[in-house]
């Protein structure tokens, strides 16, 4: 199984040259050990992320994605079995580091995180704007004045007004906690930051206000984002390119303007069918059956079981195709 | 029972909450619905959308009689809701979930947590009590009942979850169904099936039914009719197809610029989204409550006076002094 | 939601198994002492006194020390049917002599008899029959005892014979007679012969002897200053444990469990009042006040369980209500209310059923603290004054302890099975608490 996908490593080139990707990673994997056996959260990941360009990885739950963020940052439980790949920042392998360096310098120094529901996840016992200073402090030895101000600064860039800093986490609405734990990830001025679903437990006004802040950000800064969302919609708000996960693999990785007009995976296909719309009127569609369980994931083409335009090849597990050396999908549809 | 009547007739309904310091000094009330008036026909689906403390969680629950109103009058099927039939007003209304994992006591089996609200309200003999739960489950296509009846909620998916939630709700035969964001929990592929299923169950039993949202984007989906709610008043009323095509209020302007269809130019713009955040429902704001974030205000009019329900176009009723 | 299955998953963790086999080996302690030693005989004879222990020695440590190479000798009792009939003469006028001989083995080289002594019961009208007693070595040495005047029945306790030791140059008869010539410190080995000779005075007079000739070592216990077997004590302070710790927790699990859930669910002022009779307890101070009940009222071991559980039932329990708290919100409670449960059934049927296996762990965890309440109570000479307890025997040692004294098997037993119950019961209920508490779990 492994050996297809390392031959997909000739990965796609958005068009510009080596020194502008930013992070790369090579045939990911990570696997649990569970219970009931070992479980390949994430099985044989690659992708290439531009400098300055975000993406989006797109994907339901189970298919691995808050698993790959995970990976990426290292932020690994005790029950890990398998972790292995290369990711590449700037022209540097992360997986060698130890974790004592990778703490230092790469977490929350290149690369920061807002996790699923951070807005619940503020100490209640600390004022909001000691928190978001914490991390200078502790990681990065900075004194409190000066890590307060970089926070003041944050909190402006993010719409968090300079007198909500002094409150204490209960006292501010989910939106304002939210920007509280976005200006946390901004704090050290990272290359990347990843998001994992940053606006679904909010209010739709309330969505949108983030959003317009993380664009705002991505345009004056140039950062690069990693969007994890199950939410094609919302990925639409921020996203240059689109990743799309299934059952551990990545089964499509397209531009936006591609994928939003017409997604190439027959995955993908459907999950956009399966969308409602509000503006536009159409018959929605549901896929039958359920992603495949990843304790043992069945040989072949995983999602060849729900797939109506499976046929006998799909028995084999496609590689990563390149189409026009634009998009990347893996699909048998799709061999040259 | 009328096949075409008025189901649910509500009035200037308010329901509010009391608020005690140390668990009985007085401090105010929560005036979480104040003065709402709409009526539901028989196998009439309506949507309510709303954000976080729009009113609209507490009007299901008034409706659900989990909460007396506190003024105004609740019609339902004719006989008024008061303190004292709450019991009455429970059995007749299935209530169906957000959360469907949460919804469904981890203890039971499906088959105990179907014969629950049988053997609370007493309804039907043993036997008639069996044969309806196997009729409801093989009505949510739970199929083969027979697999089914043993397990226990961890043992299904989410999808199915939410089935025997459906199910649940069904069994006592209510009139009217409400339903709280009952797929937002569910991923994107499973929602379409859900969805589908209230659809068909609506129609068969000519059901009512009240579903609560706050994604405009899924009202089609659910009902013809819908309203919007902010602050504990509802602020338009239309069709949905009429709403999507002429927003009026201004709140739901800015509800529906809010909202993203996956469109990838939606990366390049940024959406205008009103300043400042939903009022305290404890001490509101005079007159029109939107009107500290509307930047169609008419000074002296809109923080002075409560506008009225206007019906600029037919079927079409928006609360908005733009419209009188 | 298999309560089997998940009671199965203690299998996987070692420390349970051990504290399990603990357990097991208490319940079947339990149910031995019952069986073997029925309530009103175990009393009977635990309140007894000195009489009927009169055959075992004092003071007598286990036997298993001989294990350890102690070879203490075990008490060896010759009955008149044993003896050996060696002469028997009429001597006219209803004047009758016999000679018996009592003879025993004395194997053990690791220390003499604790005592030694003479049993008998003699029938006579108005003149008592005599002994005259000779004492017969291995070695062949005929050591002469004494006359002693059987009147009616008694013992002759030929080590402490004052004369006697007199004779023997001031060494204790079990000791002088037992003694090696060569190497006096030790035992003599071989078979000892005390040589009776009887004359009864009268035709109808008889007279029935017993040599009793004391140990150092005594069953699987030992024995205490009043002779008394302590493997009695032992096995029955198990079940007095177990009851009393058992019923203790369980009666005030359930307890917590129910009214944690109503004051939680009803909130308001009931939630208050509870909250309230909670604290109250925690700050009145459980020994003390059972200190004073014992002291001042009744030292009953019912009534200190009686008392116990009035104070355990003031209030609810803190964890219990943190976890009630959670389940207020809980979607289907409110499902529940929709359809229109009352009050009573969602405590019952949708509240407690979540956290009862929760208190699993907790029965389990709470039991060992009872036992020691009531050990401790015991000790500081509050026990119950009727039933044999660890916590007595503890007690009953400590005044017999000092520096030198070599009776530390007397305190040291019952410990270990405090220990034994204490260990126990924890390692299941530690087990328990990572079984049904998921965040407890390392993955």
């Amino acid at each position: 199984m492994a050996k297809q996908t390392k031959s997909a490593v000739n990965l796609v080139n958005f068009g510009r040259s080596e020194s502008a990707t930013l992070l790369r990673v090579e045939d990911l994997k990570l696997y649990f050990r569970t219970t009931k056996g070992v479980v390949q959260a994430v099985d044989g990941v690659s992708f290439e992320l531009g400098r300055r360009r975000s993406a989006t990885v797109l994907g339901e739950s189970g298919c691995g994605k808050t698993t790959l963020a995970r990976a990426i940052l290292r932020l690994l439980p005790r029950n890990v079995h398998t972790f292995s790949g290369k990711i590449v920042l700037d022209g540097v392998d992360l997986m060698p580091m130890n974790d004592e360096w990778f703490r230092k310098e790469i977490r929350w120094r290149k690369i920061s995180f807002v996790p699923q529901a951070a807005m619940n996840a503020l100490n209640p016992v600390l004022r909001v704007g000691h928190q978001i200073a914490e991390p200078l402090v502790v990681h990065h030895g900075v004194s409190q004045d000066a890590a307060f101000k970089r926070a003041v600064e944050a909190a402006k860039l993010v719409g968090l007004p300079e007198d909500f800093l002094s409150r204490y986490a209960f006292e501010l609405s989910g939106g304002m906690r939210q920007r509280a734990i976005i200006a946390m990830a901004l704090l050290t001025n990272p290359e990347l930051i990843i998001l994992d679903e940053p606006t679904s437990a909010l209010d739709v006004l309330t969505q949108a206000n983030i959003m317009n802040t993380l664009k705002k950000i991505k345009r004056e800064f140039e950062m690069s984002y990693i969007l994890i969302t199950h939410d094609i919609a919302t990925s639409s708000e921020l996203a240059d390119e689109v990743i799309v996960m299934y059952a551990g693999h990545i089964v499509e990785h397209s531009p936006a303007a591609r994928f939003f007009k017409a997604p190439l995976h027959p995955y993908a296909q459907k999950l956009m069918a399966s969308v409602p719309t509000l503006r536009e009127d159409k018959e929605l569609e549901f896929i039958p059956g359920q992603p495949p369980s990843l304790l043992n994931p069945p040989k072949g083409c995983r999602f060849a079981p729900r797939c109506p335009k499976r046929f006998e090849r799909c028995a084999e597990e496609p590689p990563l195709f390149s189409l026009d050396g634009v998009s990347v999908v893996k699909c048998w549809l799709f061999a040259r | 029972m009328q096949q075409n009547g008025v189901l649910l007739s509500a009035k200037d309904l308010h329901t509010w909450y009391e608020l005690r310091k140390f668990g009985f000094i007085h401090a105010g009330y929560v005036r979480a619905l104040d003065g709402v008036s709409f009526d539901l026909r028989y196998g009439e689906a309506l949507t309510i959308v709303g954000e976080s403390g729009s009113g609209k969680t507490t009007l299901l629950k008034t409706v659900l009689g989990l909460a007396p109103p506190t003024k105004g009058t609740l019609v339902f099927a004719g006989q008024p809701v008061t303190a004292k039939n709450l019991s009455w007003l429970r059995r007749h209304v299935g209530y169906v979930q957000q959360d469907p994992y949460g919804a469904l006591p981890p203890f039971m089996n499906v088959r105990r947590i179907l014969l629950e609200p049988m053997l609370i309200n007493k309804v039907g003999q043993p036997a008639e009590r069996e044969a309806r739960i196997r009729e409801v489950l093989e009505e949510v296509r739970l199929l083969p009942v027979e697999d089914f009846l043993l397990k226990f909620p961890h043992m299904l998916s989410g999808g199915q979850q939410q089935r025997l939630v459906i199910a649940r709700a069904m069994v006592l035969r209510p009139q009217l169904i409400v339903a709280d964001e009952p797929v937002s929990m569910l991923d994107a592929s499973v929602r379409v099936e859900i969805l589908d299923l209230m659809r068909r169950v609506q129609r068969a039993h000519n059901l009512g039914v009240i579903y609560i949202t706050h994604d405009l984007s899924t009202v089609r989906y659910f009902s013809e009719r819908v309203f919007i709610m902010y602050a504990a008043k509802v602020v338009e009323k239309a069709d949905v197809r009429e709403i999507v095509r002429n927003h009026l209020h201004p709140y739901t302007r800015a509800l529906l610029a809010a909202i993203p269809d996956p469109d990838h130019e939606n990366a390049l713009h940024f959406k205008e989204v009103p300043p400042g955040e939903p009022p305290s429902l404890v001490r509101p704001p005079e007159g029109c409550r939107f009107h500290p974030r509307c930047v169609h205000k008419i000074p002296g009019l809109c923080e002075r006076e409560v506008p009225p329900e206007f019906e600029p176009v037919p079927g079409h009723f928006v609360a908005c002094w733009l419209y009188r | 939601m298999n309560l089997w299955a998940r009671l199965q998953e203690l299998r996987r963790y070692p420390s349970a198994l051990v504290g399990l086999a603990a357990v097991g080996l208490l319940i079947l302690m339990s149910v031995y002492a019952v069986v073997r030693y029925p309530y009103s005989e175990a009393i009977r004879l635990w309140r007894a006194g000195e009489l009927t222990w009169l055959e075992y020695p004092r003071n007598a440590a286990p036997r298993w020390f001989n294990w350890f190479g102690a070879d203490l000798p075990e008490t060896i009792s010759v009955t008149h049917e044993r003896a050996k009939a060696l002469h028997a003469e009429d001597l006219g006028g209803g004047v009758r002599r016999r000679t018996l001989s009592f003879s025993c083995d004395f194997l053990n080289g690791g220390g003499f008899p604790k005592e030694l002594a003479l049993f008998y019961e003699a029938t006579f009208t108005r003149t008592p029959p005599q002994a005259v007693l000779t004492w017969r070595t291995p070695d062949g040495r005929e050591i002469p005892i004494g006359t002693q005047v059987l009147r009616g029945g008694g013992r002759y306790i030929i080590s402490a014979d004052a004369a006697l030791v007199k004779r023997l140059g001031g060494r204790p008869p079990h000791e002088a007679l037992f003694a090696h010539p060569a190497e006096p410190g030790k035992p003599l080995r071989g078979r000892y012969e005390l040589l009776v000779d009887l004359f009864t005075f009268e035709p109808q007079s008889e007279a029935q002897l017993k040599l009793i000739v004391y140990g150092q070592v005594h069953g699987w216990a030992g024995t205490d200053n009043l002779r008394r077997d302590l493997s009695i004590a032992l096995l029955w302070g198990a079940p007095i444990a177990m009851v009393f710790g058992m019923s203790a927790a369980l009666i005030l699990t359930l307890w917590y469990l129910f009214i944690s859930a109503v004051a939680t669910w009803y909130g308001g002022w009931v939630d208050a009042l509870v909250d309230r009779l909670t604290e109250l307890r925690m700050i009145l101070p459980l020994l003390p006040i059972l200190i004073m009940v014992g002291m001042f009222w009744s030292r009953s071991l019912w009534i200190m369980l009686a008392v116990l559980i009035l104070y355990g039932v003031i209030g609810g329990s803190k964890n219990y209500r943190a976890m009630y708290l959670q389940t207020r919100s809980l979607p289907y409670v409110e499902a529940a209310r929709a359809y229109g449960a009352g009050n009573f059934r969602i405590i019952v049927r949708y509240l407690v059923p979540r956290f009862l296996p929760l208190t699993i762990p907790a029965f389990i965890n709470a039991i060992p603290g009872y036992v020691f309440l009531e050990a401790s109570l015991a000790v500081l000479g509050l026990g119950d004054p009727v039933l044999p307890t660890w916590g007595k025997v503890i007690q009953e040692a400590s005044g017999f302890l000092y520096m030198g004294s070599s009776y530390y098997y007397w305190i040291l037993l019952p410990a270990a099975l405090l220990f034994l119950t204490g260990v126990g019961f924890a390692m299941v209920g530690i087990a328990l608490d990572r079984i049904f508490n998921p965040r407890l779990r390392a993955i």
